[in-house]
């Protein structure tokens, strides 16, 4: 792997694709939370799209995949919104939940006290919903960067997918290993560098 | 002696009136009867008013009324100093004290002042006995300094009125007496008028200038009491012996009511 590190190009295709992988991330936590606020908190809306979201969130990622790359192309663009697509539903039904348990007392309180929209967003909502929030930030690392090695191998010339891709039809399987020993270090420094961090900060003001 | 009361010679001069209560009813769903019934009363400029009664008899529902919170009931509630535009600034203090409790206590009266009204709110902190712990979480303080932090946090907004769902309901004595206190000093750092609710006739004694007894069902004003000016807010034995007349007067109403 220090070989591979050192003279491959394992940390150019690692930093492509954890671009990727933060790319689609980004994408699928920032909208997938604003689906799944909306959701919790207007009946109707939920009633509406419901049935959708059952639909994506058991959508193939092969499928959706494919379907975006014939549809639109085999761009950069492309494959992040694919892999966001991939995750999006699920984010969005864990902030359904989450605001479905928001506390009415304090909706109330900044009611009458008449915070606006943005603070009450921002100093009464989120941060009920910051355990689903983690919740769905952990386990949609894994998921997205599961995927973005297909959306690699599918349809782009770089990128950990791709030179997985290389090397199973070398049967290079140390190779193999090497890389995906490569990522799931870098996962365990987002694990301990960013979430801990930040779910700390996040509940400091618990007992 | 002076026939000529209306000139304002004589007795006391009317205040202001900032709130009219004309509430035909009020129900809720599924419920047999309603809550309220008819009921109105009108109240002055920095006057405050108890409202007393038996739990159940609607007085949070009353309250929620007059903030917005609910607005399916028949009748009106105006404020004649707006002209009829929206309501005034209103201080709530519930009966928890719904802090939010990821914010300081400093944080959590910051987000509700209006601007410019930080002086006067760090002033009220530290008169309240809160400044050390302004940067404390909720979860950090006593039930009983929770409770003075949203009293502060009603009158920090330098409200036209106050509303106070039992605040000191599930205090033991002596918190409840600080209460008083307290709210006798944030009364002394801005006259504000005030609805106060209550199921206990030593608050009533202790804060109020009147006391308007509800009872019954659907709940109706049985008795209007106006404080005599030097009875109000008077020392502990002073209380003691107004509640026990309010007591007396609240038993006579309930008889002669049902």
């Amino acid at each position: 792997m220090a070989d591979l590190a050192l003279h491959g190009d394992l940390l150019v295709n690692l930093g492509i694709t954890l671009l990727r992988v933060a790319g689609a991330f980004a994408l699928a936590m920032v909208v997938g939370s604003a689906i799944g606020l909306a959701l919790g908190v207007w009946r109707r809306l939920d009633l509406a799209f419901d049935s959708w979201l059952t639909v994506l969130l058991n959508l193939p990622a092969l499928v959706s995949i494919m379907l975006m790359y014939v549809w639109f192309g085999l761009n950069e663009p492309t494959a992040i919104i694919a892999v966001a697509l991939n995750k999006l539903p699920s984010t969005a039904v864990t902030l359904r939940e989450g605001a479905r348990t928001l506390d009415r007392s304090l909706l109330e309180m900044a009611r009458c006290y008449r915070m606006g929209r943005w603070a009450v967003l921002r100093h009464v909502i989120l941060p009920q919903l910051t355990p689903y929030f983690f919740a769905a930030a952990r386990s949609g690392l894994a998921i997205i960067w599961k995927i973005v090695l297909v959306v690699e191998l599918l349809g782009r010339s770089n990128g950990v997918g791709f030179a997985i891709e290389q090397y199973f039809q070398l049967f290079d399987v140390t190779d193999i290993l090497a890389y995906t020993l490569a990522f799931i270090l870098v996962v365990q420094a987002i694990e301990w560098g960013a979430w801990q961090p930040l779910e700390h900060w996040a509940n400091r003001w618990r007992r | 002696m002076g026939s000529v009361a209306a000139s304002g010679t004589l007795g006391e001069q009317m205040a202001a009136v900032i709130l009219e209560v004309a509430i035909r009813g009020k129900g809720f769903p599924g419920a047999r009867e309603p809550v309220l019934g008819d009921l109105g009363f009108r109240l002055g400029e920095s006057e405050i008013v108890a409202l007393v009664g038996p739990s159940g008899c609607g007085k949070t529902t009353l309250l929620r009324l007059i903030a917005g919170l609910d607005q399916d009931f028949t009748g009106e509630i105006t404020w004649p100093g707006l002209g009829g535009a929206g309501r005034p600034r209103l201080g709530f203090v519930f009966q928890e004290p719904r802090l939010l409790p990821w914010r300081t206590v400093w944080q959590n009266l910051a987000l509700v002042l209006p601007p410019g009204q930080e002086g006067a709110a760090a002033a009220l902190l530290k008169r309240l006995g809160l400044w050390a712990e302004r940067n404390a979480y909720p979860g950090q303080i006593s039930l009983g300094m929770a409770r003075r932090v949203a009293i502060a946090r009603a009158f920090a907004i330098a409200p036209a009125l106050v509303l106070l769902d039992e605040p000191f309901a599930s205090l033991d004595a002596g918190n409840a007496e600080l209460g008083r206190s307290v709210l006798r000093d944030a009364w002394g750092e801005r006259p504000t008028a005030a609805l106060l609710v209550t199921h206990d006739l030593t608050d009533a004694a202790a804060l109020a200038d009147r006391v308007l007894m509800l009872a019954g069902r659907p709940s109706r004003i049985i008795a209007d009491i106006t404080i005599a000016a030097n009875e109000r807010r008077g020392d502990r034995t002073t209380v003691a012996q107004l509640a026990a007349r309010l007591r007396d007067i609240q038993e006579k109403s309930v008889i002669s009511s049902s």
